[in-house]
């Protein structure tokens, strides 16, 4: 399992119910059931995710976030998870707002802009960067709304959302966040992990 | 075909079945078939609910009409629903005629067939009396329960009325209540039944006939609302039937007047026009919301059962948002519940057709559930 999915793991007490917003394969899903003896629901959009996700006999409903998350009940998980999408939303505002109606906790994990690697692509290249977790070129790339760890921290104040916790990671490295490291961090980490509600 | 249907499997629901319309009913026959091996620990079992039109004979060959089962497509040996690793079982739902307690019995009181002395019967009466059966197999929880259409309505009952007798369920391309449209379709079947003077009020029996055409024209407003537009237009399009040229007549010119012609014609030899008066009339009082008062999250309240909806993008008859609603209602009750749209040119009919995509999940979702239920 990837680094993020491990991270986001251990943010999950054991024994509880997570809605997985994007749950791709079940990878993570899977994981908790075994491991956590976690509750788990998935939502997914890619057809052959969610067979896969059926083949292993993880509840997944077909559906898209944007559209289709309203018909979760308010405060109906403890954790909802959202991996790496955010940014791909054509309304991420409305989106945040629906995870955290539906979640008592909300873990929201981006490909943070502000990486150094990400700046000096455009800084020295005066080109889109390409990362491993920013993969696609300028013309087919999914994502409609980057933002930087700092832009998200910023917005949960702004909204007056709790931050409980974030982590950076880097590689096999993974480091607090905290208003005090925010720069230096924001400068780092090729990815943001929020725990907030 | 009367003798053959005596020899079919049936057993007799002696406990008293008390009907939605306030009548009891004693010993009533329910006629049924079973495929595959059930297991020494009984946790290889899977109910499928037939459809309005359908029958007990799931799969292989129906010994009564000699044609192929109904659901060939996903029941047998090495199918999505395998009967070398699967006992599934079928039962012909009361107010059929394909041997359980419908019009066409004889009501022992008048030596005489029912006909419309037939008690109006509803979903749930049709799902309490199959409970009967698994009593009788000595099955106390099944590992699936599955069925499309009506089937998939029955299922919903099912649960909702027993809600720990199935480890997971399939309801697909259903309802949780009969629309508006679905009504008025099933009544236009109706009235093309009623209208033709054999029928006679329902005593047609008495000459030994049936409302033959009338039982045909409700059969093509049946095929019509099973198959898309798109689906229909690839199919037939404006092609003309082993003709040249428009015949300036009112015979069959173009395929499609002679596929429905067909369908119809062929139908009303296996079929009873009273019993499609009652099994659609039980369709349209199917409302699982009005039962519970709470609505259908109430319906689906402490459900254990796991459940995977599926839905077919070009049916128009049990429509996506449909069967979406079932997923939201299910989703608000705290249900397990998975939820997929196989995307199709097939309309409703998707589910008994070839469709590898449908088959696909059917088997993964049964198979992934025995290994979580065998014991």
């Amino acid at each position: 399992m990837k680094k993020e999915f491990k991270v986001i793991a251990d943010l999950l007490p054991n024994d509880t119910r997570v809605l997985d917003v994007g749950c791709g394969d079940g990878s993570l899903m899977n994981f908790l059931v075994k491991e956590k003896n976690i509750e788990v629901r998935g939502l997914e959009l890619e057809k052959q995710n969610v067979q896969d996700c059926i083949y292993k006999g993880l509840p997944v409903i077909q559906g898209n976030a944007e559209t289709d998350l309203y018909q979760f009940p308010d405060q109906s998980f403890d954790y909802v998870v959202l991996s790496q999408t955010l940014q791909a939303f054509y309304n991420p505002d409305k989106v945040l707002k629906e995870l955290l109606r539906i979640g008592k906790s909300v873990i929201v994990s981006i490909p943070n802009f502000g990486y150094w690697r990400v700046r000096t692509s455009l800084l020295f290249f005066g080109k889109m960067p390409m990362t491993n977790t920013l993969p696609n070129s300028w013309y087919n790339t999914p994502n409609l709304h980057m933002c930087t760890i700092k832009d998200l921290f910023n917005y949960c104040d702004n909204k007056n959302i709790k931050i409980k916790k974030v982590i950076g990671v880097n590689e096999d490295k993974i480091s607090l966040i905290k208003k005090s490291n925010l720069e230096i961090k924001n400068f780092f980490s090729k990815l943001g992990i929020f725990l907030i509600s | 075909m009367n003798k053959k249907i005596e020899n079919i499997k049936k057993i007799n629901v002696s406990k008293p079945l008390k009907l939605d319309c306030g009548k009891t009913v004693n010993n009533i026959p329910l006629a049924y078939e079973t495929y595959g091996k059930l297991n020494e620990n009984k946790d290889n079992a899977i109910l499928v609910f037939h459809a309005l039109t359908g029958d007990q004979f799931v799969a292989g060959t129906n010994p009564i009409t000699n044609r192929e089962g109904w659901w060939v497509t996903a029941v047998g040996p090495g199918k999505a629903i395998d009967t070398n690793k699967y006992f599934v079982i079928c039962a012909n739902v009361i107010g059929g005629c394909m041997g359980s307690w419908g019009p066409g019995n004889k009501n022992k009181e008048t030596n005489q067939s029912y006909g419309l002395n037939f008690p109006v019967i509803t979903i749930r009466d049709i799902i309490r009396a199959q409970e009967s059966l698994l009593d009788h197999l000595g099955i106390k929880k099944l590992l699936c329960a599955t069925g499309g259409s009506m089937g998939g309505m029955q299922l919903l009952q099912f649960c909702a009325t027993f809600p720990d007798k199935t480890f997971s369920a399939i309801p697909i391309a259903c309802s949780a209540s009969h629309s508006a449209q679905n009504i008025a379709l099933n009544e236009l079947a109706r009235q093309a039944i009623m209208a033709d003077p054999v029928w006679d009020n329902g005593k047609y029996f008495l000459k030994n006939t049936q409302p033959k055409n009338g039982l045909a024209v409700a059969r093509m407003v049946g095929h019509i609302s099973y198959l898309s537009e798109q689906g229909m237009q690839e199919k037939f399009g404006r092609k003309l039937q082993e003709k040249a040229d428009y015949e300036f007549s009112f015979n069959a010119d173009f395929q499609v007047e002679s596929y429905l012609r067909h369908q119809g014609n062929t139908f009303v030899e296996r079929f009873d026009a009273n019993s499609i008066l009652y099994i659609t009339r039980a369709m349209d009082y199917f409302d699982l919301s009005k039962q519970f008062n709470g609505g259908l999250v109430e319906a689906f309240k402490s459900q254990k059962t796991k459940f995977l909806i599926i839905s077919f993008s070009s049916d128009w008859l049990y429509t996506t948002k449909e069967n979406k609603d079932i997923v939201i209602a299910l989703n608000a009750s705290g249900a397990d519940v998975s939820y997929s749209e196989i995307v199709t040119d097939k309309g409703h009919d998707s589910f008994l057709v070839n469709e590898p995509e449908f088959l696909k999940t059917l088997k993964g979702f049964i198979d992934s559930m025995y290994e979580k239920f065998k014991k």
